[in-house]
């Protein structure tokens, strides 16, 4: 689904502050891969799903999307496929629109509509249920303002909006690390729940080593731009926090891995 | 204040107040303060004053709102692709427009336009007689009310809602495949297409375009829509896009009947920009004024508990 070759970005180069952030990265996603991408702050790791992303343009490499080669398309060409969270719960919704407005906006681009047609009554129906369905009872505030939500709710709500029409891949950059501990949970567990009934192909971003094991099926460990450990199948499941730990110390030098908080 | 100075309030308000639903698109929507507005609502005037001296009304109002859209286009251009602030663009914009509206009105300041049709002496004829002296009255109000209409279903499209999107949150826009460039060239140029088209309707209503006639406009549409959304908040718990630009019109019409109130008082017709830009500055500024006030009384509660 997604191939990444010998991909490689440097910031401000050619000055004091050049900083290889990519340093010749290959990664390859099957299909319905959900893989959790964990390392110290600086690895790459955020900077591999704007890479993805398009937010910038690599300095070498290709970038392959099902398929199709990605490596010089406009961001908001990709975002047409790519589904994306960022970790401020603010940033996915507009916030003088409403609930109802934000989701048909994300509808229609989705499902590649005309520009100048609406909502259907039945597919204002439909949002209503793929709401409902987020168990948080907004499908009943459909017609308020995402500005007065809270940053959970406004957090699955872009999640939501994400997958409304199935996303070809879907980033989550540390999505969950803003919320309160009882939030992030609620929104993980969306978050897995919906990934899981839509067999979508994700890439997620995290602090919490706890959750890195324990979602999805693969877990990789950047470090200096560079890919140092990438587990899955049985190798995974018997693997601890402590044993990240133990194999990769030094790529885990960040309190907050180490106090595995989200 | 008689019945006469009132209807021409109203018909002055619903062409005046396309400027408002303008602004509404650039100032609210798009949250880009467009100084190309001064430009091309004389843009649209000379445009339509020029067609309409050669016997074509209908066309000279076309033509103007067209103009305005090309005008609207290249302050989007100089902002997006070139990247000059866009309160720069809009002056660049306006500036250039000044040369061009004058080879539009024929190298001249002003046109004036006596005892040839216009779309109003046109639908006037259509009416039957008792209607007539309301005929201004009615037409100013069908256009009011039918690009009100356009524009709230215009804004609940794909294309509407990705724009609103844009000047609401840049980062969710690019993120969910619009391409801000494009909606933000499309917002400049209706918004500058209903300026101009403003511009045209005036023209006609008034019988003569003039080069100065868009000079203050930006705040003169300001104005109107601040009243509007001071009644919209008053009568609306949480007013939508529809109540806001519904409200923008009734603001344009009440800007109107105020500017008439003050001319038939005698206040000076030179004055009345000072007025203007006395309603927008306060209206704008008035929550940083309360919340300045109000910091103050709590400093002087607290210096008084301090002291007790």
């Amino acid at each position: 689904m997604l191939t990444l070759e010998r991909v490689s970005k440097t910031f401000f180069p050619g000055t004091a502050n050049a900083k290889r952030a990519l340093d010749d990265l290959s990664l390859h996603l099957e299909a319905g891969e959900f893989v959790t991408v964990i390392g110290s702050n600086g690895a790459g790791k955020s900077t591999v799903l704007n890479a993805i992303a398009g937010t910038f343009l690599i300095d070498a490499g290709r970038i392959l999307l099902d398929g199709e080669d990605v490596t010089f398309q406009k961001d908001y060409r990709r975002s047409r496929v790519i589904g994306r969270l960022f970790q401020d719960p603010l940033s996915g919704t507009a916030p003088s629109m409403t609930i109802e407005e934000n989701l048909t906006l994300a509808y229609l681009r989705a499902s590649g509509r005309k520009p100048l047609l609406g909502l259907s009554r039945s597919d204002r129906a439909a949002l209503r249920d793929r709401v409902a369905a987020l168990g948080l009872g907004l499908e009943d505030r459909m017609g308020t303002r995402v500005g007065l939500l809270s940053g959970g709710q406004r957090q699955a709500l872009t999640l939501l909006m994400a997958t409304l029409v199935t996303p070809k891949l879907l980033l989550l950059d540390e999505h969950t690390a803003a919320l309160d501990p009882a939030t992030a949970q609620t929104v993980l567990a969306l978050t897995e729940r919906i990934v899981e009934e839509n067999r979508i192909t994700c890439l997620m971003v995290t602090h919490n080593m706890q959750s890195s094991l324990r979602l999805g099926d693969r877990t990789i460990m950047m470090d200096a731009g560079r890919i140092v450990l990438d587990v899955s199948g049985a190798e995974r499941s018997r693997m601890t926090v402590q044993d990240l730990l133990a194999r990769f110390g030094s790529a885990v030098d960040n309190d907050r891995m180490l106090l595995g908080r989200s | 204040m008689s019945l006469i100075l009132l209807r021409g309030a109203a018909e002055q308000g619903f062409l005046y107040a396309l400027v408002a639903l303008g602004l509404y698109l650039s100032f609210r929507t798009l949250n880009i303060a467009d100084m190309t507005t001064d430009g091309s609502f004389t843009l649209g005037a000379a445009c339509c004053a020029t067609f309409t001296l050669h016997g074509h009304p209908f066309l000279g109002v076309l033509v103007g709102a067209l103009a305005g859209a090309g005008a609207g286009f290249v302050s989007a251009v100089l902002q997006t692709r070139l990247k000059i602030q866009p309160i720069l663009a809009g002056i660049i914009t306006m500036t250039a427009l000044y040369s061009i509206n004058l080879k539009a009105m024929g190298n001249r300041s002003n046109v004036p336009l006596l005892r040839v049709p216009t779309v109003y002496s046109i639908f006037e004829s259509h009416l039957p007689g008792a209607l007539r002296p309301w005929s201004k009255l009615l037409l100013t109000g069908l256009i009011a009310a039918a690009v009100a209409a356009l524009l709230i279903g215009f804004l609940r499209t794909m294309l509407g809602l990705s724009i609103r999107a844009t000047g609401d949150n840049r980062t969710m826009v690019s993120a969910s495949s619009i391409d801000p460039v494009y909606t933000t060239t499309v917002g400049l140029c209706c918004a500058n297409a209903l300026i101009a088209l403003s511009g045209a309707l005036i023209a006609q209503y008034q019988l003569f375009s003039e080069i100065t006639m868009g000079v203050g406009m930006v705040v003169i549409g300001l104005a109107s829509l601040i009243i509007g959304e001071v009644f919209s908040d008053l009568l609306f718990k949480s007013p939508g896009v529809p109540a806001r630009i519904v409200f923008a019109i009734l603001g344009a019409v009440v800007y109107r009947v105020i500017i008439a109130a003050a001319l038939s008082a005698s206040v000076a017709a030179s004055d009345l920009k000072l007025v203007s830009a006395l309603i927008v500055a306060v209206s704008i500024s008035a929550p940083a004024v309360v919340d300045l006030l109000h910091v103050r009384k709590l400093r002087k509660e607290a210096d008084r508990h301090a002291d007790a």
